[in-house]
């Protein structure tokens, strides 16, 4: 093994080269500083960005809904933005809404599962939700039902009728797997 | 390995040193690091060996920042360029993490030729190296073809060209040829796989591959040790921390060099007291790739214009040339490379591998000085002495035949003349690939505001929104279709003039706006060039109303005609938002009264009929123009007095139209000047 010194060790010659190992290591250590730092830089990019303001949304018409306290599903259409592409209106969530016997007023849960963010459907007999993920059960009018894993109930949405008619919901999205409601 | 007992001062450690003996207990970090870090370097470190390790380094980055790229990167024909945008424009430091990435690509290349020629010159492939020689060959095959495969991943115009002109020359290849194309860009059309190939390539398998090949070649490098050269003037000294330092100074050296060639614009900028656009800044991003649209300001990456300048010593050869040029001669030079440590065992063998290397180097470096000076020439060449020679150009129309007759057949004078008309082409050459260049940073500025549009981008990509936009398709379709007849030039620029009296119908410069109407119904302009001039209507009714009729001052007051004007580009929706109602009123009804316009012009329930002039109902709106432009032989136009105008909207039994409707809606567009702005 020619090309190898067995004997370098802290030493008088090892104290000599400490300013140059210090050197070395600064002025290596700032060269590939910058591809991280700037690769990191970029990354976190994500960070910075905040979702699209919640507003409400015309969902469909009150006469399109019977007042019969039966949940059914709609379609939340809206534009949306996905980086660098602007996609005209189109599905991007859905709700279910339930208006009681004679009553002007609608509900709206989201259908989004509160434990883990699946999809809630309607039970085939329509007696109750459930979500096919995790089995978290919930009423008609979303409270839960137990044991769940779900820690809180079905997460209501804002929802008005408007002057014309239409029914309208204000999509928001809400933190899963917490017990508060928590805005996204 | 008899290396100190580190441990011997157990009782002394802290938890740091303690912990770093657990660990060397349970994988023996410290005899790698210490074989890795305590190589002898004979007669002390040296400058001259830093080239390898900047190499590395130089890799190191690309692997890094081409990680970063990647969790941004979408590899398809509609979002390789849309996700390069985002990257560029819209992510923070995306603009210097691409940056770093592109030039280091190219430092690396000058690192690789250094490398090269160090090694050469100090004769480092001799026994017992040639293995690590060929590796270190086959390394630098890989790194041109990371640089070849980096190029397209954008999906711009320069890559998309580069890349067709690239891989059209591998399918030159005798026998395989065509096959290895068509697998190469994925089909036979370039598109989703050509991208998503071409980057599997670019970050998949050409660096696997070179990884590979490199630990082998650092393995190869540390079981001969350092090549070292003769003679020595110092003693030996170690690789840590010795070597170390001067490594790591010339790779900070690089990559200051790198961010320096990426933040000078910015600097500059803030010296002349201008904004910075962060985006801007580093790589460039051409217009989105458009197989469509002629790209003439296409050229390889500058490491690449040696090869590109190359192929035009065969021209004239055809497919032969091209094989000899692109694949043979480079093939043969890479063979004697790779022969290169065997040749250097014979008497002069070493001089004739240093004279060969030197010479390749030399030759890249004069044929892309040549390919610099065909392109830019108009850009240093003095103009001047020329002048005559153009002159004579132009009236001859480079008729040799003529030309004898107008020197008289002085057989001295026209070799001169001819020698100049040489250097007048080289001139119209490279002026041409200048104004294809600036057209390609025009478009691509324009791509990157629609880019930008609050709207973003469709989701069928860049090109759907570049091919609807009328400030960038209106010149070309003009210059296509309208052109021939039509100028369109500001009548106070310089050289007008010029241009207006070539032109064979009216100037279309603010056509719709005051202006333009202010012309119009100018006695001394009507009748010109800008106009009727040069049309059929020189002696027509309208020439001879404003030259009659609206030249009296006693018919047609001053304010009258101004009235006129307003309305008429208030129609347009073209006039200026100050503009009084009163006036627009009042020149609203002089258009229409039946006394003055309104006896030849239709404006909208005026009573006029069509047929006896253009209808003025909506003039110079988009659907006007679009109306003129599909029919102007249509009653609402011209009728049956319409000049020489194509009804371009109008197709023949059994014909496509020569304009589609969306073409002329894009020049109605771009003739109003309505178009998107930031």
């Amino acid at each position: 093994m020619s090309g190898r010194t067995a004997d370098v060790g802290p030493g008088p010659a090892g104290r000599r080269n400490f300013l140059a190992e210090l050197l070395a290591i600064a002025c290596g250590g700032l060269a590939t500083l910058a591809p991280i730092g700037a690769g990191l830089w970029a990354f976190l990019d994500p960070l910075r960005r905040k979702g699209a303001a919640a507003s409400f949304l015309p969902v469909t018409e009150l006469s399109a809904l019977p007042d019969d306290g039966v949940p059914r599903q709609f379609a939340v259409i809206t534009e949306r933005a996905d980086a660098w592409t602007g996609f005209a209106a189109e599905p991007v969530g859905a709700v279910y809404l339930r208006r009681e016997k004679g009553s002007g007023t609608v509900e709206a849960l989201s259908a989004t599962c509160p434990h883990a963010g699946c999809f809630v459907e309607m039970e085939s007999g329509g007696r109750c939700f459930r979500c096919p993920c995790h089995n978290s059960t919930f009423t008609l009018d979303g409270g839960i039902v137990a044991p769940s894993p779900s820690p809180r109930p079905m997460d209501a949405l804002e929802c008005r009728v408007a002057k014309n008619g239409e029914v309208e919901v204000k999509w928001q999205k809400f933190r899963a797997g917490v017990a508060e409601k928590v805005v996204q | 390995m008899n290396r100190p007992d580190t441990r011997s001062s157990v009782a002394r450690k802290g938890p740091l040193g303690r912990l770093a003996d657990f660990l060397d207990d349970r994988t023996g970090y410290r005899a790698v690091m210490h074989e890795a870090l305590y190589e002898r370097v004979p007669g002390g470190a040296r400058w001259r060996y830093v080239w390898g390790s900047t190499l590395v380094f130089a890799f190191m980055t690309q692997v890094i920042t081409g990680l970063f790229l990647w969790a941004s990167y979408s590899a398809s024909a509609q979002t390789a360029w849309e996700s390069v945008y985002y990257i560029q424009h819209e992510m923070t430091g995306g603009w210097l993490l691409r940056g770093i990435h592109h030039f280091m690509a190219q430092a690396m290349v000058v690192l690789l030729a250094l490398h090269l020629l160090q090694v050469v010159i100090d004769g480092a492939y001799r026994a017992p190296r040639e293995v690590n020689f060929w590796l270190g060959l086959v390394l630098m095959m890989l790194v041109l073809g990371m640089a070849l495969t980096g190029y397209l991943l954008p999906w711009d115009q320069k890559g998309y060209w580069a890349t067709i002109v690239a891989t059209n020359l591998a399918g030159i290849v005798p026998v395989f040829g065509p096959s290895i194309q068509q697998l190469v860009i994925g089909g036979t059309e370039y598109g989703h796989h050509t991208l998503t190939r071409f980057f599997a390539l670019h970050a998949g398998f050409l660096p696997g591959a070179l990884i590979l090949m490199l630990v082998v070649h650092l393995a190869l490098f540390r079981k001969h040790g350092l090549h070292a050269k003769r003679p020595f003037t110092r003693p030996d000294a170690m690789f840590w921390p010795d070597q170390v330092l001067k490594d790591a100074v010339a790779m900070l050296a690089v990559m200051a060099v790198v961010l320096g060639v990426i933040l000078m614009p910015a600097l500059r900028a803030m010296l002349a007291g201008e904004p910075v656009h962060a985006g801007h800044l580093g790589a460039e991003l051409g217009a989105p790739a458009d197989p469509s649209l002629p790209y003439a300001a296409a050229r390889p990456e500058w490491y690449f214009l040696f090869l590109f300048q190359f192929l035009k010593v065969f021209e004239g050869w055809g497919a032969t040339g091209e094989f000899l040029g692109a694949i043979v001669v480079p093939g043969l030079i890479m063979g004697v490379m790779f022969l290169m440590p065997i040749i250097g065992n014979w008497r002069l063998g070493h001089r004739f591998n240093v004279a060969f290397t030197l010479g390749v180097v030399a030759g890249a470096g004069l044929l892309t000085a040549m390919a610099l000076n065909e392109d830019y020439y108009a850009l240093w060449v003095d103009k001047a002495p020329l002048a005559e020679a153009q002159k004579l150009y132009d009236e001859t129309g480079g008729d040799e035949t003529k030309l004898a007759a107008a020197l008289g057949g002085d057989t001295a004078k026209i070799a001169a003349v001819e020698k100049q008309w040489k250097q007048l082409e080289k001139i119209r050459h490279s002026q041409a690939f200048l104004d294809a260049a600036k057209q390609a940073r025009l478009d691509a500025a324009r791509a990157i505001e629609l880019a930008g549009r609050p709207e973003k981008i469709p989701p069928a990509g860049m090109l759907e929104l570049v091919r609807a936009d009328a400030k960038s398709q209106g010149p070309r379709l003009f210059a296509q279709h309208c052109a021939s007849c039509h100028a369109h030039v500001d009548p106070r620029s310089p050289g007008a003039e010029a241009i207006l009296a070539k032109a064979s119908a009216a100037n279309l410069f603010e056509f719709g706006r005051a202006s333009w109407m202010r012309g119009l119904l100018d006695p001394a302009q009507v009748a010109g060039p800008a106009y009727f001039g040069n049309t059929a209507h020189k002696e027509g009714d309208m020439v001879s109303f404003v030259q009659g009729d609206l030249a009296d001052a006693d018919q047609w007051k001053k304010d009258d005609i101004e009235a006129v004007i307003v309305a008429m580009a208030s129609e347009a929706g073209l006039a200026d938002p100050g503009v009084q109602p009163a006036i627009l009123e009042r020149g609203r009804a002089l258009v229409a009264d039946g006394e003055r316009c309104g006896g030849c012009h239709k404006l909208g329930d005026n009573g006029t009929d069509l047929g006896s002039a253009p209808d003025l109902t909506g003039w110079g709106t988009r659907d006007w123009l679009v109306g003129i432009i599909t029919d102007p032989t249509h009653a609402r136009f011209y009728g049956d007095t319409n000049d020489r105008m194509p009804s371009f909207g109008k197709a023949a039994e059994g014909a496509a139209p020569m304009l589609s409707p969306q073409q002329i809606g894009l020049l109605a567009d771009w003739l109003r000047g309505d178009w998107y702005r930031p």
